[in-house]
């Protein structure tokens, strides 16, 4: 391959690197009126009365906008539609929205949202898990799920559960917290939205274009074909960016009502309360193990703090049940999930959406086990591993798996076995999984995931495709396989993406998905058009297809240019389409739609720290991970992306936290929220795996989340090391340590974290027979 | 949660040179530097990222150190050079620390980019040859959510060791 593999830079390298890459922020079109939103200061209440008189008369005011013109609902999932762009009869979280202002510029917006007058009736707000299991004081949060505050419960069987303990040599229970944490991306969301001709069109600094283009179209009451979504280039996301949000369709009514173009940038606070992000979620978890280490069974509960709306929710809770079987070969699993309402700003996908959090709990779990049964976790892991080619018992697919090359390669670079051991000092080890793309989409449908076009034109080639790069490179990845199809170089192939009037549809930047699934779409779009090239080139040559060579910006006897000249003579307008649908792999039970993915990404992570036992403060020296991304396409993004993970999941271990006191948000701004910095941040040393997947393309898997999750659970592993106490409980602050440190001291368990899981009323379990050991051998056969 | 209040405005003229060019404005004395250069000079390659001076996001050059654009009024920096993001390339030659950042994957988002780029810039007119402990004093302000840093260090010790 001429240019998969090599580490080329990105395509939009040049406009990010000069400041010329529009963020939506960055424009401002003549008579653009700046949008202001007043928002809830209650975490829960009712609203008696909105009075915007006083408001609509300022000087530069030129609308105001409340529930009242808005009231159709939305969400992101369909069985969520729970949110309204503006609320008009109840406040559920501080920062609700509930009236918007357009004016000429952002202080007189700011001075209208203070002079609106809100009587509101204060309810009693439910801020944890456990105040949501019980009877409210006041009324419930929602009006659906239950009982209490209850979103959603799930409970799931797989196999032989009881027969499976009865078998075990040792069970043992343990019970894990991961707290809430925020995606914080340096770009603040904005929106701009204009009016014209009955037609709106929406820059939106979004990671899915398409989910966006849907909510407006339910909530404005507007044909599809009447709104225009157009992503703008993009400040980060991290999942933050998923869910359509208030502000954008506030803007298209405001420019709607107005007839000018209106834009809303949230402030850095707002940004705190929109949030979407990392469920905080307690976790039970036991397990039976046979004599040599394997898992007999295994049962999971799960309960997650899911804030004031559904978002993302449901598909989160069974996230945190889906995954654990996809790294560990277990031949009988319950998983009983449940998610509460809260009077919290609502979370919803962040960076390994709903498993990273499990993922700490197992890895911390089995390690335990190993403890107790005198096993090298590393070992007690590793006879356990799922093999490729394999069904879980819940009817996931795996396909490629390196599990074992990624466990080698940070062994052997880390020198973890032969670690030097001392107080202060510790090496930790983790393993993990992620999807690449989700398999089955948001709402329920048969069409494919993404498509792409390709037109050639006097030598000139264009991609179109609807996915948003969110800076992870999307548009690069694209660029290189049209290129490597073509014979030419990625900078050759000029790319329109993510405007849902000029582009074919892609789901978005979410779930790791574009790569596999995008990039499928157009490896079978450019082979259409080459075949097209080499068809009419072939013919001017007198040979056959087959002799005919492509590469290096020349087809056959031709250069490129010339060869798309002739086949436009011969084929007239040269425009070429691919799509790809994932395969319908889900198994035969309720909620088997989440996990399944055309494969998986494997990791695993080695972390060196000191722990300091005076001041509980942990000081990490290095970290080794290795990552089987099935082929990397440019490894220079993929390094980035595992990088990236990397020092996400290391916040995250140590740092990060979506907290709140009486409805408030304890640090919404970027000093207090504390997240890493160039001097807290270790050196890295990534592994790139390959293991060639069958259905990626070039063999290529995900990249972008799954390195992220093997860090907390690698981290607690190396306190323990180091000091001999277990962190149950994310982030690992020196509080916690000094606290467990003190109760170690005292004889008490060497343990931070939740000291019980509380009863909740699981329904009985879905029983599911594990699939037939044939099944995809059976099916390969009748296609 | 509380929006400010409106108030009557002070507007004084002002003289600015920035990224070489010299010019007079008419300005809100409160307005920050900041939202003169994105919102009345058209320079948005300078972004926000708090507003509150915490990010480093809005990072610009005066007279060659580093400042928050967001914490600085233009009367501030009158009779001072200013330099941003889109006074770093030589015409249409990228400048050795943009250049290195595109060709090693420094930039992700971008978002962060222009203000690394400038603090970066300021560091290596001082010192050539910083270490990698060096760069990340010196970048240890500006927050980015993307790279986990590596790159961005990778980038300017590239770039550091070919400029000097």
């Amino acid at each position: 391959m001429k240019v998969v593999g090599k580490p080329l830079p990105k395509v939009d390298a040049s406009a990010k690197v000069t400041g010329r890459a529009i963020y939506a922020d960055d424009m401002l079109p003549p008579r653009t009126l700046h949008c202001r939103i007043l928002r809830s200061p209650h975490p829960h209440a009712r609203i008696l009365s909105i009075d915007t008189s006083a408001a609509r008369r300022i000087p530069g005011v030129l609308a105001v906008i409340t529930g009242a013109d808005l009231p159709v609902k939305f969400g992101i999932l369909p069985v969520t539609q729970d949110e309204r762009a503006l609320e008009h009869e109840k406040v559920r979280y501080v920062g609700d929205p509930i009236a918007a202002v357009a004016a000429t510029d952002e202080e007189i917006a700011a001075a209208a949202c203070d002079a609106i007058a809100v009587e509101y009736d204060v309810l009693e707000p439910v801020m944890s898990i456990d105040a949501a299991l019980r009877e409210p004081k006041d009324e419930r949060i929602q009006d659906y799920g239950g009982p209490n505050n209850i979103h959603k419960l799930v409970a799931l069987e797989f196999g032989d559960v009881e027969g499976g303990f009865a078998h075990a040599e040792t069970i043992r229970e343990d019970v894990f917290f991961y707290q809430g944490n925020t995606h914080l991306p340096m770009e603040q969301h904005s929106a701009i939205a204009t009016y014209l001709d009955g037609k709106v069109t929406l820059w939106s600094s979004t990671q899915v274009v398409h989910y966006v283009h849907r909510a407006l179209s339910k909530v404005l009451e507007l044909p599809m074909n009447r709104i225009r979504v157009i992503g703008a280039a993009h400040g980060g996301g991290f999942g933050g960016k998923t869910d359509p949000f208030a502000h954008e369709i506030i803007v298209c009514k405001l420019a709607m009502l107005t007839g000018r173009p209106v834009k809303c940038t949230l402030t850095r606070e707002e940004v705190f309360y929109a949030h979407r992000g990392r469920h905080p979620v307690l976790m039970w978890v036991r397990t039976g193990v046979a004599k040599d280490g394997r898992i007999t069974a295994m049962h999971f509960r799960t309960a997650l703090d899911g804030g004031a709306y559904g978002s993302y929710g449901v598909a989160s809770t069974f996230y945190t049940g889906a995954l654990q079987t996809v790294t560990y070969d277990i031949p009988a699993y319950r998983f009983e999930g449940c998610r509460v309402f809260t009077n919290k700003p609502p979370c919803g996908p962040k960076r390994g959406h709903g498993t990273p959090q499990p993922r700490f709990a197992l890895e911390l779990h089995l390690e335990k086990i190993a403890r107790d049964l005198g096993l090298d976790p590393v070992e007690l892991k590793r006879r356990n591993f799922v093999q490729p080619n394999t069904r879980t018992v819940n009817w996931l697919r795996v396909t490629s798996c390196g599990l074992d090359e990624c466990v080698d390669r940070v062994m052997q670079a880390s020198g973890y076995a032969t670690r030097e051991k001392r107080i202060g000092h510790g090496m930790g080890f983790a393993v993990s999984t992620y999807l690449s793309g989700a398999g089955t989409a948001i709402y329920w449908n048969d069409m494919p995931h993404s498509e792409v076009q390709i037109k050639v034109d006097r030598g000139g080639v264009t991609a179109y495709c609807g996915a948003m790069d969110i800076g992870q490179g999307s548009d690069s990845v694209l660029a290189t396989i049209v290129a490597e199809e073509l014979g030419l170089q990625p900078a050759d192939v000029r790319l329109v993406t993510a405007d849902t009037d000029t582009t074919p549809i892609d789901l978005g930047s979410y779930s790791s998905r574009v790569t596999f699934m995008a990039g499928n779409a157009a490896v079978e779009a450019a082979r259409k058009m080459r075949a097209m090239l080499v068809e009419a080139t072939a013919a001017k040559m007198g040979c056959e297809a087959s002799a005919v060579e492509v590469g290096d910006g020349r087809i056959g006897d031709f250069s490129f240019e010339e060869a798309s000249v002739l086949a436009e003579a011969r084929f007239g307008t040269l425009t070429s389409a691919g799509s790809y649908t994932p395969p319908r792999i889900a198994g035969p039970y309720k909620g088997s739609g989440v996990g399944p993915s055309p494969a998986y990404s494997y990791s695993a992570c080695v972390v060196d720290l000191d722990a300091d036992e005076r001041t509980g403060l942990v000081s990490v020296n290095k970290i080794w991970i290795a990552h089987d991304v099935g082929r990397a396409i440019n490894p220079l993004l993929v390094e980035g992306q595992v990088e990236g993970s990397v020092y996400m999941g290391l916040g995250e271990a140590l740092m990060e936290e979506q907290t709140f006191r009486k409805g408030l948000h304890k640090w919404p701004s970027m000093l207090e929220y504390k997240s890493p910095t160039f001097l807290d941040m270790p050196e890295v040393q990534t592994f790139i795996v390959e293991t060639v997947d069958p259905e990626g393309p070039y063999g290529a898997k995900e990249a972008g989340q799954g390195p992220l999750l093997p860090v907390p659970p690698a981290l607690c592993s190396a306190v323990y090391d180091a000091l001999g106490v277990w962190i149950d409980e994310i982030p690992v602050t020196p509080e916690k340590v000094l606290e467990a440190l003190r109760r170690k001291s005292k004889g008490e368990p060497a343990r931070y974290g939740p000291p019980m899981f509380p009863p909740i009323p699981y329904p009985p379990p879905i029983k599911v027979e594990p699939p037939p050991k044939d099944l995809d051998h059976a099916s390969a056969a009748a296609i | 949660m509380k929006n400010e209040t409106l108030r009557p405005v002070d507007r004084q003229v002002i003289a600015l040179e920035v990224n070489g060019e010299r010019t007079e404005m008419l300005l809100p004395v409160h307005k920050t530097l900041l939202e003169v250069l994105r919102e009345d000079m058209g320079l948005t390659g300078t972004k926000h990222g708090c507003e509150l001076g915490e990010c480093g996001t809005c990072t610009v050059l005066v007279g060659g150190k580093p400042e928050l654009s967001c914490l600085v009024l233009p009367i501030q920096v009158q009779g001072q050079a200013v330099t941003t993001v889109e006074g770093m390339a030589h015409g249409s030659q990228l400048h050795p620390l943009q250049q290195a950042f595109a060709e090693l994957g420094a930039a992700q988002c971008g978002y962060c980019t222009p203000g690394i780029l400038l603090a970066a810039k300021s560091l290596v007119e001082t010192n050539p040859a910083p270490t990698r402990d060096e760069i990340r004093e010196a970048l240890a302000g500006n927050l980015c959510r993307c790279t986990g840093y590596s790159k961005i260090l990778d980038a300017v010790s590239l770039a550091a060791s070919r400029m000097g």
